[in-house]
């Protein structure tokens, strides 16, 4: 296992792991949008608007999920020095701010809907934002720092003071009397025995793993930039370089 | 069900085509900007070798005959 720790093992790793990630993330996609625009039938209150929830819930779950993820390898890459900690943080917080903007956004166009309004300050709504910007506020900081060991401090102790608005976010609805639903497929035991009909716990699931294969994907595409970027003095970099250098002539 | 009714959404085609439109955009753009990024930099290093290797092979020669 600890092999896979060198920069050079994770990038070749890496680089065969992505496609399989790609195409069970394509099929698990196909599949859940199959099921959950046309297998399941509409809500008996909400028509067939609640079908957002289908990419709304779990746009929201890696919003929060990809944080912990950054602002964890953050930690790691600050007490154990371990550079490939430090470029998993990095490469996730733009994934990471995406996908919270699809949540923000798929969340309004299923707010108007329903609660008759696209926004509305309450907790819930508002914690999410607040993560949003501590995405950008990481990223920015990140960008405005040149050297590789300082820019990835300061943004690990960024990401892990804002760590504090993931419990705010997942509280916030039983903490405030807020207009957001609360949860409806939490613990193990409501997926077992769910709240809502296997025709939209199905598509909700599948869509739920199918993001969180596809953020796997995109940040080995991106720390494998990383690595190539932080390990350009390498002998097998160059050997890279070379070969990429012969291929576009 | 008709296409027509699938597409319209029990009415609510607008807040659920623009849901799903808007993630397939972010869904695209995170593949296509980390694709970027990998290729933004190997053209960097490229840009780099080249720099360095060329004041060792430079002549003259070379550049005018280019």
């Amino acid at each position: 296992m600890y092999k896979y720790a060198s920069p050079k093992n994770f990038y070749v790793l890496a680089g065969q792991l992505i496609p399989w990630l790609g195409i069970i993330t394509l099929v698990l996609f196909a599949t859940g949008l199959y099921l959950g625009l046309y297998v399941a039938p509409p809500d008996y209150q909400q028509g067939d608007s609640y079908r957002i929830m289908f990419i709304h819930v779990p746009a929201a779950w890696m919003s929060m999920y990809v944080y912990v993820m950054m602002a964890g390898a953050g930690l790691v890459g600050l007490v154990w020095n371990i550079k490939l900690a430090d470029m998993l943080a990095t490469a996730s917080a733009p994934i990471g701010a995406s996908l919270t903007l699809m949540a923000l956004v798929t969340g309004s166009l299923w707010g108007k809907p329903t609660w008759g309004t696209y926004w509305v300050w309450d907790a819930r709504l508002t914690s999410e934002l607040l993560l949003f910007f501590l995405y950008l506020g990481f990223i920015a900081l990140q960008a405005a720092i040149d050297e590789p060991r300082r820019s990835a401090r300061a943004g690990a102790v960024l990401a892990l003071v804002g760590v504090v608005d993931i419990p705010i976010i997942h509280f916030s609805v039983i903490w405030w009397n807020t207009l957001h639903q609360p949860a409806s497929i939490g613990a193990l035991n409501r997926i077992i025995s769910p709240t809502i009909y296997p025709t939209m716990l199905h598509p909700l699931l599948i869509n739920s793993l199918a993001f969180f294969l596809f953020y796997y994907m995109v940040v080995l595409m991106r720390m494998r930039g990383e690595i190539l970027a932080r390990e350009r003095h390498t002998g097998w970099v160059m050997q890279i370089v070379r070969a990429s250098a012969e291929a576009a002539r | 069900m008709t296409w027509h009714t699938f597409f319209a959404m029990g009415g609510y085609a607008f807040y659920v085509w623009g849901a799903y439109g808007f993630a397939t955009v972010v869904v695209i753009w995170n593949v296509v900007s980390a694709i970027r990024k990998r290729r933004t930099v190997l053209k960097m290093l490229r840009e780099f070798a080249l720099a360095e290797q060329a004041p060792k092979e430079g002549t003259g020669q070379h550049y005018a005959s280019e």
